[in-house]
């Protein structure tokens, strides 16, 4: 098998018993990027030069007898929308094309620390609003299983480049379903963690009541590996949780046999595609003969969470956003006649229609008249959908559905209609809502060979149940070693 | 006119004198080359994040507590959305609808007796940065030291009638500020301001006139002035039966003239919401108690104490405890020269005299008590003269060091040698044959020419009594 096929969990084992060197590693991930970087475009800047310095330095660092960490010298690909030093940070944006952030982000740090070797920072939507990254102001990233399908959004470089064995993992950040959604489209794992689990700080803000960093991986190990890795209190982010450091792949292994699962009636409705419907149903057959007790539960006010949800984002994001001003730095207009001038001009050139609409439904929803028939009304139905999850978890482990209604569509067949790539996020936003752990793994194929995800959902906390129960799936379906992605074009 | 009341609503920002900002460790202190006091995170850089200063909250909560206010349990942090270029983040972070305190008051003495000005509500929020216009260049540079720095905000009620009231107020909120330590509030720095909110209507009516605001008002001159001339203002305007606008106004110091800023500022939505960044404020009822506990002794106590006490006038007291630096310059040179007369006489005349000259702040005050109670001593022992103290005291104020090491430098020690004395008493009474017969006649004003004349030659050296007893001894003997 390739170096470049194997999950995390494998490559540091090689690495551990000296069959492979950090370098040869990097540089066979370097290999692939070249080789499949010109159909994919997963990324906004790469690294190829200083990545490999880093990893000759941890090999001699190695050689000396220093101790690094298990992790030091695999190679990671970070979203463009975590600050690294010296390195742009663009949020595949016109607004930062050539922004250098001062500093690092505390997931960047605690890579770092680990002597983890950036590869470079991967493409997304602009400042992560979108579901399929063709809002990327540089690129339009394909997915690997068919090139004129988009890999999902906003984190769509971060799946593309994992499922195409470009990162052995990747970061990315998940607002509305960003990680999972096109972790689903694009065959692989994605874990958003729990609201407050991973420090923010360093992450460019989208929505800050939503917004959470997470792994996305080959298996389900890597995901739980690399949560440990980023995850912990941060002094930094007073949104962060104090908790005791946890080790996620402690109880990845364990028989889930008697386990309790939910599967909302909602989830399965209208609108959900009839190969996701049926892929999923096989799904639950596979838990069931796992030992697991499954259910039918009713989310009801989960038909809610969509609006909600782009009511509180939008209602976010066009504050974070109000700091893009052209005046310290980002994009500023050439010529301009006043400071509204100046503003007017650099916002309007400087940020792509998508996140105008949300700034301006944001700022609508705001604004004194409309704050409590909107905001303050989504911000009561908030607290309904919480309740409601809350009640469900006394009573089951984890809650199973799609997790995106569709497999990935075609380039250009959303992007022109905001309301039904809004609709792309249906299943996974409540999660955020609820600030709920979820993960998205692959679960089949439909007819045209597209991967299909599906989603656990698990309750404040308690990541390692749903890591347990994917992790218990995984091995039964083994998707990865019955399907890879062909890079086709149809 | 006279048929007029005058309403008046402040609302007060007084920068906290924490070490560091709200929101980063960045220092807070005045004066620094443009944006060294700055970091990503109060420069707005992407991806930062706010983290509370829990100095900001306790020093709130001691405000609250010193101006009778209700502390909240539960409070927030809100979002104030503009744009502006001294406002990195396009947001200022404060608080809306759940200030950290509420329902206070503050008590003033006015000509009809006591009177309680309400507090509506006092907040935390952070400072936003400083526009330097370029002399040179033509644009404008933005200094971002003060971004961030600490803030709270004292609402009142209008409860306050005309200006007199309102500097009463000011005076004694700036004194409270001061003594419970939150703030320095030295308004030619800034860390004193005040938004103005002016109506007038006639007397015995019960319903408010409209009012006008104006901002950013940071000395207490320029506020009574512009109340005064906003009030006048308003009449006229309504005395031509016209009608009050209500609208931002621009105070021009230069004119005394307040200008409408024309650019519907109240027609600003600022779009609050709770700060997602940030977790709410939950404050138990121990950490109030115990910030209860530790307030310092506010001015009415101190000026009841000095009363009982010290024995000082009502006048005397009043000004002492106004301010906590001469009240605390006031005990503690008393105790160190156990002359606390003679301590006041030098705080209600001379230094009070120059601070008014040069307009200083007591806060800027110099000296030490201990050299204002060294000073003390030194007369009471008679090494100086009161006349000699004075050129102490201005030395005090310009260069200060030990009372001691002023007169030895300057030479200025008291001559209280007899022998001496008598020598220059000798020699102007030669020098002057007809002070003598003048005295003999009766004219006391002559003796008070000859101690004059000794004091001249000796450079104001000689002991004063020591020369009068001497004189009188020696124009009798002849």
């Amino acid at each position: 098998m390739e170096i470049t096929q194997l999950p995390v969990h494998e490559l540091m084992e090689k690495l551990q018993n000296k069959e492979l060197t950090a370098t040869q590693i990097t540089q066979s991930y370097i290999d692939q990027i070249q080789a499949k970087e010109s159909d994919v475009n997963a990324f906004v800047t790469t690294l190829e030069k200083q990545a490999l310095e880093q990893a000759k330095q941890v090999d001699e660092r190695k050689e000396n007898g220093e101790l690094l960490g298990k992790y030091a010298g695999i190679p990671i690909g970070i979203k463009d929308n975590m600050c690294t030093k010296g390195i742009k940070t663009t949020c595949s944006s016109r607004m930062l094309e050539n922004f250098i952030s001062p500093y690092n982000a505390t997931v960047v740090e605690k890579l770092n620390e680990e002597n983890i070797i950036s590869l470079g920072k991967l493409n997304m939507d602009e400042f992560a609003m979108g579901s399929s990254t063709e809002y990327s102001y540089f690129k339009k990233t394909a997915n690997p299983w068919n090139l004129n399908k988009v890999p999902g959004g906003s984190s769509g470089g971060s799946a593309a480049a994992v499922a195409a064995n470009m990162v052995p993992w990747a970061l990315g950040s998940d607002t509305g379903g960003s990680i999972r959604q096109p972790s689903s489209f694009c065959g692989v794992v994605g874990l958003k963690p729990t609201y407050g689990v991973v420090s923010r700080y360093g992450l460019v803000a989208f929505a800050s009541s939503l917004d959470q960093i997470g792994p996305i991986t080959k298996d389900v190990e890597d995901a739980a590996i690399l949560l440990n890795l980023i995850a912990g209190h941060d002094e930094k982010d007073t949104t962060s949780v104090k908790q005791e450091k946890k080790d996620y792949t402690l109880h990845l292994k364990d028989d889930i046999k008697g386990k309790k699962i939910g599967v909302p009636k909602e989830f399965f409705g209208e609108g959900i595609n009839q190969e996701v419907k049926e892929n999923l149903e096989k799904a639950i057959e596979t838990y069931k003969s796992l030992g697991a007790e499954i259910e039918e539960i009713s989310l009801d006010v989960a038909q809610y969470a969509l609006a909600t949800y782009y009511i509180i984002a939008c209602a976010e994001a066009s504050s974070n956003l109000g700091r893009f001003d052209g005046i310290r730095y980002g994009y500023r207009a050439k010529e301009f006649h006043s400071l509204k001038d100046l503003y007017k001009k650099s916002r309007s050139e400087g940020f792509g229609a998508e996140v105008k609409r949300r700034i301006i439904l944001g700022t609508y929803v705001l604004s004194s008249g409309y704050y409590d028939a909107y905001y303050k009304k989504a911000q009561q139905v908030r607290t309904l959908v919480t309740n409601e999850f809350e009640k469900g978890f006394q009573k089951y482990d984890a809650i199973l559905t799609p997790t995106s209604p569709t497999v990935a569509f075609n380039m250009g067949s959303k992007s022109n209609n905001p309301l039904e790539m809004y609709l792309a996020d249906i299943c996974t936003v409540s999660v955020n809502i609820a600030g709920l752990p979820a993960i998205s793994i692959p679960c089949g194929v439909d007819k045209e060979g597209m991967p299909i995800g599906m989603q656990l959902i698990g309750n404040k906390f308690e990541e390692e149940k749903i890591l347990n129960m994917a992790y218990a799936f995984e091995k039964v379906i083994k998707f990865r070693e019955n399907y890879q992605p062909q890079f086709i074009r149809k | 006119m006279n048929e007029y009341e005058i309403v008046i609503g402040l609302e007060v920002h007084a920068e906290l004198s924490t070490k560091t900002k709200i929101f980063c460790s960045c220092p807070t202190s005045f004066g620094a080359e443009p944006n060294t006091h700055t970091c990503p995170i109060c420069m707005a850089m992407p991806g930062t994040l706010p983290v509370l200063n829990e100095k900001v909250v306790e020093y709130a909560v001691k405000a609250g507590l010193a101006t009778n206010c209700e502390i909240s349990r539960n409070s927030k942090n809100d979002r104030k959305n503009y744009f502006y270029p001294d406002l990195p983040k396009s947001y200022q972070i404060s608080q809306f609808d759940k200030p950290l305190c509420e329902h206070g008051y503050v008590e003033i003495e006015t000509e009809q007796g006591k009177k309680k000005i309400r507090i509506l509500r006092i907040h935390i929020e952070e400072d936003a940065g400083k526009l330097n216009h370029d002399e040179f260049g033509g644009g404008s540079l933005v200094d971002l030291n003060r971004a961030g720095v600490p803030l709270i905000e004292i609402v009142s009620e209008p409860d306050l009638r005309g200006v007199q009231e309102v500097d009463k107020y000011l005076k004694k909120l700036k004194s409270i500020l001061e003594y419970i330590e939150v703030s320095d509030c030295k308004m030619q720095e800034g860390s004193l301001r005040a938004d103005v909110n002016v109506s007038v209507r006639k007397k015995g009516e019960t319903a408010f006139g409209t009012r006008t605001e104006m901002k950013n008002m940071n000395s207490f001159r320029s506020i009574t002035r512009a109340i005064e001339y906003e009030a006048n203002r308003q009449i006229d305007v309504l005395e031509d039966g016209g009608e009050i606008e209500q609208e931002t106004l621009r105070w021009d110091e230069v004119s005394g003239k307040t200008f409408s800023m024309r650019d519907k500022e109240d027609a600003q939505d600022y779009r609050y919401f709770p700060d997602p960044d940030l977790v709410a404020i939950k404050l138990s009822d121990e950490y109030i108690e115990q910030i209860q506990n530790n307030l310092p002794e506010l001015p009415e106590s101190r000026k009841r104490r000095y009363l009982e006490e010290y024995h000082l006038t009502e006048k005397d007291a009043n000004i002492i405890s106004s301010s906590k630096y001469l009240a605390d310059l006031f005990e503690e040179a008393s105790k160190i020269s156990n002359n606390p007369k003679a301590v006041n006489n030098w705080i209600i005349s001379d230094i009070s005299r120059i601070l008014n000259e040069t307009e200083m702040d007591p806060v800027e005050i110099p000296f030490d008590s201990k050299q204002l109670g060294e000073l003390v001593i030194l007369i009471d022992k008679g090494t100086i003269s009161s006349s000699i103290a004075k050129k102490v005291l201005v030395e005090l104020f310009e260069n200060p060091r030990s009372p001691e090491e002023i007169i030895k430098e300057k030479g200025w020690i008291q001559i209280s040698d007899e022998g001496a004395i008598k020598e220059v008493v000798l020699k102007v009474l030669s020098e002057n044959p007809q002070s003598i017969v003048d005295y003999k006649a009766g004219k006391d004003r002559a003796l008070g020419f000859l101690v004059g004349q000794a004091m001249k030659q000796t450079k104001g050296q000689a002991n004063p009594q020591m020369l009068n007893k001497m004189f009188i001894e020696e124009m009798q003997k002849s």
